[in-house]
């Protein structure tokens, strides 16, 4: 059983005590986004109440607290995913950023035709788009590791897509739609061996289990602040210092250069380099408190919680009838569950859901590569956070009953 | 919640059994669109003959509200002439943004579907095969040398 108080933990999300139509919300959708603990509306609250100034421009006292501010949260996250330093994290609107940011500044760099790029067909639409325009710009060859039929990377040719010519492999680290976790620190090693760097797509991830990028060794991990209880447009991306040294800006602008002349620039140092223009400064902070909550429950203490619940999710889905696309053992994947049910199009399903109060994903999750694979145009999806309970779990499975009178 | 509005009789009816679902191999007109939202397909094929719509059918895949939609979109303009069939389109889009009230007399079956406004993210789903008809009957005035509907 789960350490945790699930009960007090609900108290602290005030929107977790909405109705609709008098029905409770039953939120699993936190895989597209999380909901936002009490501490953390309050920290924005704070911010902009108390400490509102630009960082790292003004002398006065007010300027120098939201600096503080703003780089205590840089700290915080790097302790929380044990990063050698502050510096080491790069802070933007997120994943969709972070990939962006690499595949433009560390992309168009060191790619060159001839070259590989190794993506899965898993990654969520933000992490193959810039790939493909990275691919376009440099002629290098992007390439994909394919997916069994449940739901994890196909690793049998490996050897063949993984070699001298790959320049980068990007993968997900927990996959959006199958919820599988998939083996982040021995693919590290594998491209490693030949010379390629890891780009880590943390959004599903590091929300949902302890991360320490010294022990899996990747080049890059992208965080995504929104999905683990902070606000949207917060998080950004881990990288070591040699390379954030060795790439190119991605956005030009103020704060990202050391002098500017007529005709050039140089820039500034990490990570200011790739933080041009004013930033997202109160969402970090916010983010700040986000990872203070998550801290003060222990990420161990989340995980262990979320496979519990996802455990019995799989499980009351299965007798239900339920279709599960993606791996059926509770350890080896995450709180993400997509699902077929009966022949219910997943809009009509979450229609129906929707009227009991049921909050789900329906559509192709930006994996459309997936959704073919799997030879589905839409899939439903009910995800977890720590708050959810296995009482929301049973509503669910009632609400499907619903749509099977409905439809049967 | 008024769900039953929403998934009245006329539209499982309509999504359980449509009509004119098959595929017109060759059809003079042919249109298909997808719905980026959810990644439904639906393709339309359109007979046109002496300006009257004398046969339209329509394949593919989708949520009830598109499939049903379809459905009675078939009968609904079959032997129409194109000018009426996109006046329906017209005003069928209008009752979709909740501008026009509809009355049974010009829409029929159709008026089932006016719970669809309530759900705006489904608006979508239940103009698909109407857009993709208008695609394809704007086809038959270019083939007829008359100048495109606008």
């Amino acid at each position: 059983m789960s350490t945790l108080d699930i009960a007090k933990i609900r108290a602290d999300f005030p929107i977790l005590a909405r109705e609709f139509d008098g029905k409770p919300l039953v939120y699993l959708d936190s895989a597209a986004t999380s909901q936002k603990p009490q501490v953390v509306i309050d920290a924005i609250s704070d911010f902009y109440a108390h400490h509102n100034a630009n960082v790292h421009r003004g002398v006065y006292e007010l300027a120098a607290e939201a600096t503080d501010l703003y780089e205590g949260a840089r700290a915080k996250l790097a302790t929380f995913l044990n990063a050698p330093e502050p510096a080491t994290i790069v802070f933007n609107r997120g994943t969709t950023e972070s990939v962006n940011l690499v595949a433009h500044g560390w992309g168009r760099k060191f790619l060159h035709e001839g070259d590989e790029i190794l993506i899965t067909e898993m990654e969520h639409h933000s992490n193959i788009i810039p790939w493909q325009f990275a691919a376009q710009a440099t002629g290098a060859t992007l390439r994909y590791l394919p997916v069994t039929d449940d739901g994890y990377l196909d690793l049998t040719d490996l050897e063949s897509l993984l070699h001298e010519r790959t320049k980068i492999l990007a993968v997900t680290g927990m996959s959006n739609v199958l919820g599988t976790l998939t083996p982040i620190k021995e693919l590290t090693a594998r491209a490693h061996a030949v010379g390629a760097r890891v780009l880590v797509d943390g959004a599903q991830l590091v929300p949902h289990a302890p991360v320490d990028v010294q022990d899996i060794d990747c080049d890059f991990l992208t965080i995504s602040g929104h999905k683990m209880l902070g606000p949207t447009a917060s998080g950004g991306l881990y990288a070591k210092r040699e390379v954030l040294e060795e790439m190119d800006p991605f956005l030009g602008g103020g704060e990202m250069i050391n002098e500017v002349f007529h005709d050039h620039a140089t820039w500034n140092v990490i990570p200011s380099k790739f933080e041009a223009g004013t930033m997202n400064i109160a969402q970090e902070v916010g983010l700040a408190a986000a990872i203070d909550y998550l801290t003060d429950l222990g990420m161990e203490a989340v995980h262990a919680r979320e496979q519990e619940l996802t455990g019995y999710a799989l499980e009351q889905l299965d007798r239900a009838g339920a279709r599960i696309f993606g791996p059926m053992d509770a350890t080896k994947r995450g709180g993400a569950i997509s699902f077929a049910y009966q022949d219910v199009h997943p809009h009509d399903l979450a229609e129906i859901l929707n009227a009991e109060g049921v909050a789900v994903r329906a559509g192709h999750h930006c994996a459309q590569l997936l959704m073919r694979r799997f030879g589905v145009p839409a899939t439903t999806r009910a995800s977890f956070s720590v708050y959810n309970t296995e009482a929301e779990v049973d509503a669910l499975v009632v609400a499907l009953a619903k749509a099977q009178d409905i439809f049967g | 919640m008024a769900l039953d509005d929403l998934y009245k009789e006329v539209i499982l009816d309509h999504y359980k059994d449509p009509r004119n679902k098959r595929e017109v191999p060759g059809a003079a007109l042919t249109c298909s669109r997808n719905n980026p939202l959810c990644g439904d397909e639906l393709t339309i094929y359109a007979t046109v003959e002496n300006d009257v719509v004398t046969d339209v059918a329509f394949e593919g895949q989708g949520c009830s509200i598109s499939q049903s939609s379809a459905s009675m979109m078939t009968e609904a303009i079959a032997q129409k002439s194109v000018a009426d069939a996109l006046a329906l389109t017209a005003q069928f889009r209008g009752m979709m943004a909740g501008e026009i009230d509809p009355d049974e007399d010009t829409f029929g079956e159709l008026v089932a579907l006016k719970g669809v406004v309530k759900y705006p993210i489904r608006v979508k789903c239940a103009v698909l095969a109407w857009d993709v008809l208008q695609e394809a009957l704007d086809g038959a005035g270019e083939a007829a040398g008359s100048a495109p509907h606008a």
